[in-house]
């Protein structure tokens, strides 16, 4: 797809002309032998799970012609036809009503937000009429739906298009919201959430589309699936436990690297699962190292370092040697100006900084 | 304005029985032959011959439906003495159970949000007679009597309603979060409008899943205004789903009446492309017409929208009064006018398919049944203390659930 070619009248429009994306379209080539784009595992979890399961479908803005505002649904309407990938209006409110609606009859929908920044305008039905109906009708009206799509900051959207929602959806209990990182993060994620008889909001981003990741053959493997609710450990290490989701999972482990140098051994933890969070395996990392760095991309108040911080504080006070430090997004509205969206968003260095602090070694 | 609020108020209370032939028209002179016949028989007559007939015969629909791009259908219907006579029994239930939960709320059993149908019984009442259980519906919070219709029994809406285990929901729904999955009956939604497009996403399973079957959207006129309903209705249009849109005009959304909120409150022909049709609410037959009519067009032409003119005794919850925004008399004029209870009663001892004292048995056991309901709801304990952490998911991944105290109580969730 030609990022040249412009719609009219779509508010969308600002996210398909950011510059990663021209590379990430020119990444698709590479996706190949044991690797593989998130894009691709995307589509290929997807793709599996229609093939086996008959009840599940897809809808969302662009999904089907357009082959998907980020090609994450590419080729699934020549396979699966027009009545199992729906193209939308641009109605989020109604089509994400309909898609729990169907779900309520046992239909496996999976509702794609071009991105999450839009589904606010769904939210009532995500939270009021997925998350809760399980609770309040005593347990007889399941939702087995997933909620997906790019969220966070991506790249000169602006202040409208890179709110990320993980806290929020996070707090909400009925949700499940996963967020993958890697490749092999998103097909296993991707599957689980599909077979997860639950509602689950699967948080992507854009910006990782593109990029490769090796695959074993067991990620490959069409019944491979990740167990939503564990933390992977991405990188051993002693002295301090880096925790993040998403992108920064992968400044994360850059600033490891910057780390190791000095020879502070970082352990990084790549959350996958923000609700139920895995406290389980940040403690014990805690447990370990004694210190803590907490990464979001999203805002610092009531965000999801906030939950994290908070459980650490609570199960292993006595283990800290350092209060808990918190690297996450600026308290503002995300500008457009290149050198203020880096300023507002969290880089390596500042991961960095934030660890050797935690470790008394920042002077 | 004030003309046309003139106007308006005469519309509620225009008389539903204007021009019919084999509808009651002169019931008072019924009334004394229906007696006088009771006085010449023998007065343990039982229910044995006429009302458990299921001969149909065909009875006029007086007030005119109104079609919007579409041909209304007949204003005559089908029906029998056994069907009358369960309209009847059924509508009754219906009222006492709404008048036993008014009385509970005051004295304090139910608490919370508690929002009546009473006067509303012939819209819930004559969707089920033109439907199966295979059809589902979806309604807002006004859906006691949408319970009952689908399937549900007045102990477990009692139950429900005290926050009893032995609800519907198991206590933890309370008087909006009504659901009956067996009846296809999805709730019981709290947020205006939400259910219209949920609604439609029923039928559109319905249609995915290839099942000769509708779903039915029920909301109100204050509901009416909202975008998801257009957005659902745009959807459902160009999807062809077989989703019928109920529009159940009680004329008050709240405090407020439909001229006040609504630029054109002709809701059944808000659809614009959607087709429409207006129905009587207050008469049984008419709304069972008008529903029959409305799925057969969904199954084969798409959606359609159902403007129910129907009215509410009560306020909008047991928080309104209901007369500062209404007058008394606008309310007992709809009462004494267009009671659907009422009109049914009229029509079956015109058709000397009951006597009075029949009907006053039945109105007996109807209360009978409903008092029972009452008494062993309030009997019924309220859920036990794990149900607080049980239904948040169908597959818990036991994860730890926290109660307000943390360190107090930590569960893993189901």
């Amino acid at each position: 797809m030609l990022p040249g070619i412009v719609r009219s009248s779509s508010r969308h429009l600002p996210c398909r002309r950011s510059l990663t994306k021209w590379m990430s379209v020119r990444n698709l080539a590479a996706a190949s032998g044991d690797q593989m784009t998130v894009r691709d595992a995307l589509n290929s979890a997807i793709d599996e799970e229609m093939a086996a399961d008959p009840k599940v479908f897809v809808m969302g803005e662009e999904v089907g012609e357009y082959q998907g505002a980020y090609k994450v649904t590419k080729g699934l309407l020549q396979k699966y036809g027009p009545d199992r990938v729906l193209d939308t209006p641009i109605t989020e409110a109604g089509f994400t009503g309909i898609g729990v609606g169907a779900a309520f009859q046992g239909l496996k929908p999976i509702v794609e937000f071009m991105t999450f920044n839009f589904a606010m305008q769904a939210i009532d039905h995500i939270i009021n009429s997925a998350a809760k109906t399980y609770y309040m009708s005593g347990g007889q009206i399941s939702v087995p739906i997933v909620f997906r799509g790019p969220n966070g900051a991506a790249a000169g959207v602006g202040a409208q298009h890179s709110q990320c929602f993980a806290a929020w959806y996070g707090s909400c209990p009925g949700l499940k919201v996963v967020t993958p990182y890697s490749a092999e993060d998103a097909r296993g994620l991707l599957k689980a959430a599909i077979r997860d008889p639950d509602p689950v909001v699967f948080l992507e981003n854009e910006l990782l589309y593109g990029e490769n990741f090796p695959v074993s053959s067991q990620v490959r493997d069409p019944n491979f699936t990740l167990p939503i609710g564990k933390a992977k450990v991405e990188r051993e290490g002693t002295d301090v436990t880096i925790t993040a989701f998403s992108k920064m999972v992968g400044f994360a482990l850059k600033a490891a690297d910057e780390l190791a140098k000095d020879g502070i051994k970082a352990e990084v933890i790549n959350l996958r699962s923000i609700r139920p969070l895995d406290r389980e395996t940040i403690n014990a990392s805690v447990r370990k190292t004694y210190r803590l760095v907490a990464v979001e991309e999203g805002w610092p108040q009531h965000g999801v370092c906030a939950e994290v911080c908070a459980s650490v504080q609570e199960e292993s006070f006595d283990y800290l040697d350092a209060p808990i430090e918190r690297i996450s997004g600026a308290d503002i509205p995300m500008p457009y100006a290149a050198n203020l969206e880096r300023l507002a968003l969290p880089q390596i260095e500042d991961i960095v900084r934030a660890a050797k602090r935690a470790c008394y070694r920042s002077k | 304005m004030a003309m046309a609020m003139a106007r308006w108020r005469q519309r509620l209370l225009s008389s539903a029985c204007s021009s019919s032939s084999s509808s009651a028209a002169a019931p008072q002179a019924l009334l004394r032959l229906a007696s006088s016949a009771l006085s010449r028989q023998s007065s343990s007559r039982g229910f044995a011959a006429a009302p458990d007939d299921t001969t149909p015969f065909v009875v006029d629909i007086p007030v005119p439906y109104a079609g919007h791009r579409c041909d209304p259908p007949e204003q005559r219907v089908e029906t029998s003495a056994k069907e009358l006579v369960d309209f009847f029994k059924v509508m009754y239930v219906m009222r006492r159970m709404e008048i036993a939960a008014d009385s509970l709320y005051k004295a304090k059993f139910i608490r919370g949000f508690c929002h009546l149908y009473d006067g509303q019984e012939a819209v819930c009442v004559g969707m089920e007679a033109a439907l199966t259980k295979e059809d589902a519906i979806i309604t807002a919070y006004r859906d006691h009597c949408t319970h009952i219709g689908r399937g549900g029994t007045v102990l477990e809406v009692m139950a429900e309603l005290m926050g009893r285990k032995s609800g519907c929901s198991l206590g933890k729904g309370g008087s909006m979060h009504m659901y009956n999955k067996e009846g296809n009956f999805y709730g019981g939604n709290g947020i205006v409008g939400a259910q219209t497009a949920l609604g439609a996403g029923l039928a559109f399973a319905q249609k995915y899943n290839k099942q000769n079957a509708v779903s039915l959207a029920l909301y109100g006129d204050g509901a009416a205004n909202q975008g998801q309903l257009f957005e659902a209705m745009n959807i459902s249009a160009l999807w062809d789903l077989p989703v019928i849109f109920v529009c159940e005009n009680n004329h008050y959304g709240m405090g407020t009446a439909e001229w006040r909120s609504a630029k054109s409150p002709e809701y059944y022909k808000r659809g614009d492309y959607v087709p429409g049709l207006k129905i009587d609410g207050m008469d049984v037959l008419a709304v069972k017409q008008g529903v029959r009519f409305a799925k057969e067009h969904a199954l084969t032409k798409g959606p359609i929208v159902l403007e129910m003119d129907t009215y509410r005794y009560h306020g909008h919850s047991m928080s309104d009064p209901g007369s500062t925004y209404r007058t008394r008399e606008e309310i007992s004029g709809v009462r004494q006018e267009r009671d659907p209870i009422e009109r049914v009663r009229k029509l079956l001892l015109a058709k000397e398919i009951v006597t009075v004292a029949d009907l006053k048995n039945l109105e007996k056991q109807a209360k009978a049944e409903v008092d029972e309901a009452v008494n062993q709801a309030k009997e019924g304990g309220q859920p036990e203390t794990h149900e607080l952490f049980t239904h948040v998911h169908v597959k818990g991944l036991k994860q730890l659930a926290y109660g307000p105290d943390r360190k107090e109580v930590i569960v893993p969730l189901p």
